[in-house]
């Protein structure tokens, strides 16, 4: 089964951290991602630039507008994610409970099931 | 000769010389790698330059010349690299292979029983099957599973890795062993199946057909152990699911129920040889999941209408397959069949029993059963309650739309 795990956390963060704390976050990252590309579990994953950067399309009066800034404002934003392929839900969730983000505070991680094509007879 | 003939002749071959090189040098690691690249230079030069004399030596012959390539410079790194204190064996001696070496028919059976040994995970099983007996290679196992090829490829060396370390030999199963090991080789195939079993066409067109793919290898392992009763049921199974597929589907992809497929469409041919097979089995065969399972898709394959099932039969298998393989899943399909027979209240009763279930509460299947025997009750607004719940809890895009669909009709609207 494919998971995407989403990387929900507080713009800015990284600014507020000594660079050994910041080599620490990385170095758990490239950890988790050298286990995930070993076991032949991961799929994918990106992470996106600063909230401040985002333009959200909506709709509106008369048509569709368009805004700079992000579609929700929270204190936590989207901030990238991964697809994982895991044996279990149980995994996903494992996967996602290491994350740095979670481990330190930063953030939190949506683990969401990814739709497939087959489907079974009814 | 085409690449498509090609291909089916490499897929055929692969189990055997990847049997012949294991056999001669051990070290499946390295011998399925070399197998690999020796079909892929196959499946280049093959179409342009015609077959070989002799195909299957022909494998053998460029595998092996990769492995002691791959030996020397795996050998002459060492020398390089540490002041050798303990000489490598010189593996550059193999011996050019004899000419139609004979395949054993074992090889195909044991390389199954390596691909699907207990230290692998499901994943790895299923990839490593796929490549080592299917003869697929990473880059179609991958666009099969919708993974990048590196993700395939690193699942498969894994796999490799783990097998090594498990120190699984190149044998057949101990008789204490066999019925768990074959089991586990009956699940994989099963799986392989399940995952073709799909119901757009349009993405099938990129996907090595893992149906015809899982049917294949199933057939050779009927032909590999023709008394075993299982193997027999799982093909029968295959056979008979696959004879619904033209009419599964309808004109936009949208699935198309059981009860509702235009029968004129199934394909006769293969829903008799699975009806043939499982009737055979079961004459000698102590009754397994398989053949219940393949039995019970007879009885539809032989419904002429849908109204003409004979769900009173289809209700005493259910009964032997709750006794030879207890599981909700198994009361979830039973209950419909007990819904057609005593009525929807019977079967909705017998529902009931799984709500406190672990593995079935809040599963999909069974709030879309619950749906399905509701609306044949007439309980309208239970029964849309209970097919919007279903839409929510699967993961697969058809089945999603399906249960939408059903939900739509019952608050009669038009479906979107």
């Amino acid at each position: 089964m494919k998971y995407m795990l989403l990387i929900w956390n507080r713009p800015g963060f990284v600014e507020e951290l000594s660079e050994a704390e910041r080599n620490a976050i990385f170095g758990e990252v490239d950890e988790i991602m050298k286990e995930l590309t070993e076991s032949g579990e991961l799929v994918g994953g990106e992470a996106l630039a600063h909230p401040s950067q985002t333009r959200t399309a909506r709709p509106a009066a008369g048509g569709v507008e368009i805004t700079d800034g992000p579609f929700m404002e929270s204190k936590e934003q989207f901030a990238g994610y991964l697809t994982v392929d895991c044996e279990t839900p149980e995994r996903a969730a494992e996967i996602a409970a290491r994350w740095p983000d979670v481990r330190h505070g930063f953030g939190v991680l949506e683990v969401r099931a990814v739709m497939e094509q087959a489907g079974t007879e009814m | 000769m085409t690449s498509r003939a090609v291909e089916d002749l490499l897929r055929e071959l692969a189990p055997q010389v990847l049997g012949v090189l294991v056999r001669r040098h051990g070290q499946f690691y390295a011998c399925e790698d070399a197998v690999q690249e020796a079909l892929l230079a196959a499946a280049v030069q093959w179409p342009e330059q015609g077959l070989p004399d002799h195909p299957r030596s022909w494998l053998v012959t460029v595998a092996t010349r990769r492995l002691t390539d791959e030996w020397r410079s795996e050998h002459a790194r060492r020398e390089r690299e540490v002041a050798v204190a303990v000489r490598q064996p010189a593996y550059a001696a193999v011996a050019p292979p004899a000419d139609e070496e004979p395949p054993s028919a074992d090889d195909t059976l044991r390389l199954l029983f390596l691909c699907c040994h207990p230290a692998l995970p499901v994943s790895g099983q299923v990839a490593l099957t796929l490549r080592a007996v299917g003869g697929l290679s990473t880059a179609e196992i991958a666009r099969a599973y919708l993974v990048p090829e590196a993700t395939m490829s690193q699942r498969i060396r894994r796999a490799k890795q783990r097998i090594e370390a498990a120190g699984a030999r190149f044998t057949l199963p101990s008789p204490a062993d066999r019925d768990e090991r074959l089991g586990a080789v009956l699940r994989v195939l099963y799986l392989i199946f399940n995952e073709g079993h799909t119901a757009s066409s349009g993405e099938a067109l990129h996907r090595v057909e893992l149906t015809g793919e899982a049917i294949r290898l199933t057939r050779e392992l009927r032909r590999l152990l023709p008394d075993d009763g299982e193997v027999a049921g799982l093909l029968a199974l295959m056979l008979l699911t696959d004879a619904h597929r033209a009419a599964r589907t309808g004109p936009d992809g949208e699935l198309v129920p059981l009860a509702e497929q235009d029968r004129s469409r199934w394909d006769r041919d293969a829903a008799a040889e699975g009806v043939a097979l499982v009737t055979e089995a079961l004459t000698w065969s102590a009754p397994g999941p398989y053949q219940v399972q393949a039995a019970i898709a007879a009885v539809h394959a032989e419904a002429p209408t849908a109204e003409d099932t004979d769900w009173r039969q289809i209700v005493a298998l259910y009964r032997v397959l709750e006794r030879v393989a207890p599981n909700p899943m198994v009361t979830l399909n039973q209950a419909v069949a007990v819904a057609m027979v005593d009525g929807p209240r019977a079967g909705l009763a017998l529902l009931a029993t799984l709500d406190a279930d672990g593995r079935t509460a809040g599963h999909h299947r069974l709030a879309a059963v619950r749906a399905h025997l509701l609306d044949m009750a007439g309980d309208r607004a239970e029964a849309r309650a209970a097919y919007l719940a279903a839409a929510r809890a699967t993961t697969s895009l058809p089945e999603r739309r399906y249960l939408e669909v059903r939900a739509a009709r019952l608050a009669g609207e038009r479906p979107r």
